[in-house]
């Protein structure tokens, strides 16, 4: 929570009268630039809500959430937008299984068994790698997961779920690890001093007493990276090709809800038709779910806080 | 017997941790097969011509002067715009708000903001700078999307660097007479300034490498020459790696490459200016 400053001015009355005029005047306008923030959360919410309302006119909402075909492009036009959650999800559960482990042990690593000096080299390096930009990420995908991925399985699609599962979950990793490592550290040192005073190895003290008492902010922290996952763009764009489908192989091409909405404002679909509106639909439905797993993390995340400072 | 078993725990201790360390250090590996790649790819294609020729459907004759051009009128607008209205909102919220629900309200969802997908920004930036507010797809519609997007992040740091100011530096001003703005205004601010600097830079080099944004709002069309004023239609640096990433040809994948050295540099000169200034803020500090 806010730590405003305590301290306050000694006389209430400071200043001349001119002075507290203007001192009224800047205080006003600097909480409208902070008001800001809410008014951008509200024209968001307003602008995906009218415009999918519009397409939701067309559409029956069930016949959206519900249908397994999209192809609002096309003839016959479907407008069920289940392909393209499940491309999401096979990019989320992709990038899951490589940044949950790699994101923990490397937390781990850093809070209980590096030195500060490698500590000092290791953050860089994270903080390298998640301010690259995910274009950068998705030509990787492209010109260089993707062919050796190809090495491997000969029947891999140029374009293919699993190279950008890879890339994607290499791009959230460094988040990962860097909450998990704030989550360890949160733990106090005298429950680790207590488990090693009882003879536990430094294996069992992380395993069953720090990891424990860190559950709820590591939760939180692989929420947070599935919710990056799923909003990512530019790297499934790239590489995970535009092909909604339902399908379990990832080195297929499939479509994910980003990727469709990049897809259609990169065309030329007349503002205002029916198809046009997909992408606002689709944004909407990204827009809610992004949002619930961050206010759950966030949740989660002030509570553990609390416990322990 | 029993001995077998501590030695047994001791192993596994010793595999956990060589574990460990191998996977933490494969950070490092993957940012060194990356840049490896993307500097064998592109390096060939980096020359001068490729800084002053306009992007070409030749690739031999194509270079990035417009998205260079336009990057920089973008990240200049939107700097000027967003630090102003980014660090007053900090301001306000760290130094006067007083502890009501609002606050609490602004404050939760400046967090939340933190983490609307990119491509959301792009589509409120559609809607609202380009169509209601009809500035086309100009460079400001553009900065204004990215604005929106990076504000939550410098209000975010630059809290930070106002939280580690002190307050006897507030209760000093105070003392000799000063309001809170006068406080904050001389004497806060200053100190909290190498902290928030840090944090804008970071913010910007966030908005350099956004692409998904500047996508939706219709940045990505043949562009061949460089805006000369707000309302100028633009490409960007990322856009242009973007589109010639996604063609099928060999030379534009290696041009893309070429592209992405630039963009790379540009990012790892501003990250070491901010971590630069950070540290000598550090040591003339205490």
């Amino acid at each position: 929570m806010s730590q405003v400053s305590t301290a306050k001015p000694l006389l209430a009355g400071a200043g001349t009268r001119k002075s507290r005029t203007k001192e009224e005047l800047i205080r006003f306008v600097l909480f409208l630039c902070a008001f800001l923030s809410i008014l951008t959360t509200l024209s968001i919410i307003a602008i995906l809500a009218w415009e999918a309302y519009s397409f939701f006119r067309e559409v029956r909402v069930f016949d959206f959430l519900s249908g397994t075909r999209w192809t609002p492009l096309l003839e016959p036009r479907s407008f069920g937008v289940l392909p393209l959650v499940a491309g999401t999800l096979q990019i989320v559960i992709g990038a899951s299984l490589i940044a949950i482990p790699v994101g923990l042990a490397s937390a781990i690593y850093l809070a209980e068994f590096a030195s500060a000096g490698v500590r000092r080299v290791l953050k860089p390096v994270l903080e390298i790698l998640a301010g690259i930009p995910t274009v950068v990420y998705g030509y990787f995908a492209l010109t260089f997961v993707t062919p050796l991925i190809a090495a491997i399985f000969p029947q891999t699609q140029i374009f293919n779920a699993a190279s950008a599962s890879i890339v994607v979950g290499i791009m959230v990793l460094p988040m990962t690890a860097s909450l998990c490592d704030d989550a360890l550290r949160a733990v106090p040192e005298p429950l680790r001093q207590g488990a090693f005073a009882l003879g536990a190895t430094q294996f069992e003290v992380t395993l069953r007493v720090v990891l424990p008492a860190a559950l709820s902010g590591v939760m939180a922290s692989f929420v947070l990276a599935a919710s990056r996952a799923i909003g990512e763009t530019m790297a499934v764009t790239l590489a995970a090709g535009a092909t909604p489908k339902m399908t379990l192989n990832p080195l297929e091409s499939i479509q994910t809800m980003t990727a469709y909405i990049v897809q259609v404002s990169l065309g030329d679909t007349p503002v205002g038709t029916v198809e046009y509106q997909t992408i606002f639909a689709v944004a909407a439905l990204l827009f809610a779910i992004t949002l619930s797993m961050n206010i759950i993390a966030h949740r989660v995340l002030a509570r553990f806080r609390e416990v322990y400072e | 017997m029993s001995s077998d078993r501590l030695r047994r725990r001791h192993a596994v201790t010793k595999c956990f941790r060589l574990l460990c360390t191998a996977v933490a250090w494969a950070g490092i590996v993957i940012l060194a097969v990356l840049l490896f790649h993307v500097t064998r790819e592109g390096i060939r294609w980096l020359d001068i011509q490729f800084l002053t020729e306009f992007p070409s459907r030749f690739p031999e004759k194509a270079g990035i002067k417009s998205a260079l051009w336009g990057t920089v009128w973008l990240i200049t607008l939107t700097a000027g715009i967003s630090i102003p209205v980014g660090v007053a909102a900090a301001i306000y919220l760290e130094e006067f708000s007083p502890r009501n629900r609002l606050s609490q309200l602004i404050e939760v969802n400046i967090g939340n903001l933190a983490g609307v997908p990119s491509i959301v920004y792009g589509i409120l930036g559609l809607v609202l700078f380009v169509r209601f507010l009809a500035l086309g797809r100009s460079v400001l519609a553009g900065s204004l999307t990215m604005t929106l997007l990076i504000l939550p992040v410098i209000i975010i740091a630059a809290r930070e660097a106002l939280r580690a100011v002190p307050d006897s530096i507030r209760h000093a001003a105070f003392a000799l007479g000063a309001t809170r703005w006068q406080a904050v205004r001389s004497q806060v601010l200053p100190v909290a300034l190498p902290g928030i600097l840090t944090g804008v830079i970071l913010a910007l080099s966030r908005a350099i490498g956004e692409t998904a944004p500047l996508v939706m709002i219709g940045a990505l069309t043949y562009v061949a020459f460089v805006p000369e004023g707000p309302m100028d239609a633009f490409t960007a640096l990322p856009i242009q790696i973007f589109n010639w990433a996604s063609r099928p040809q060999e030379d534009f994948h290696q041009l893309a490459a070429a592209g992405i050295i630039v963009l790379l540099v540009t990012l790892l000169l501003m990250n070491a200016t901010a971590v630069w200034i950070r540290q000598r803020a550090e040591r003339t500090g205490r």
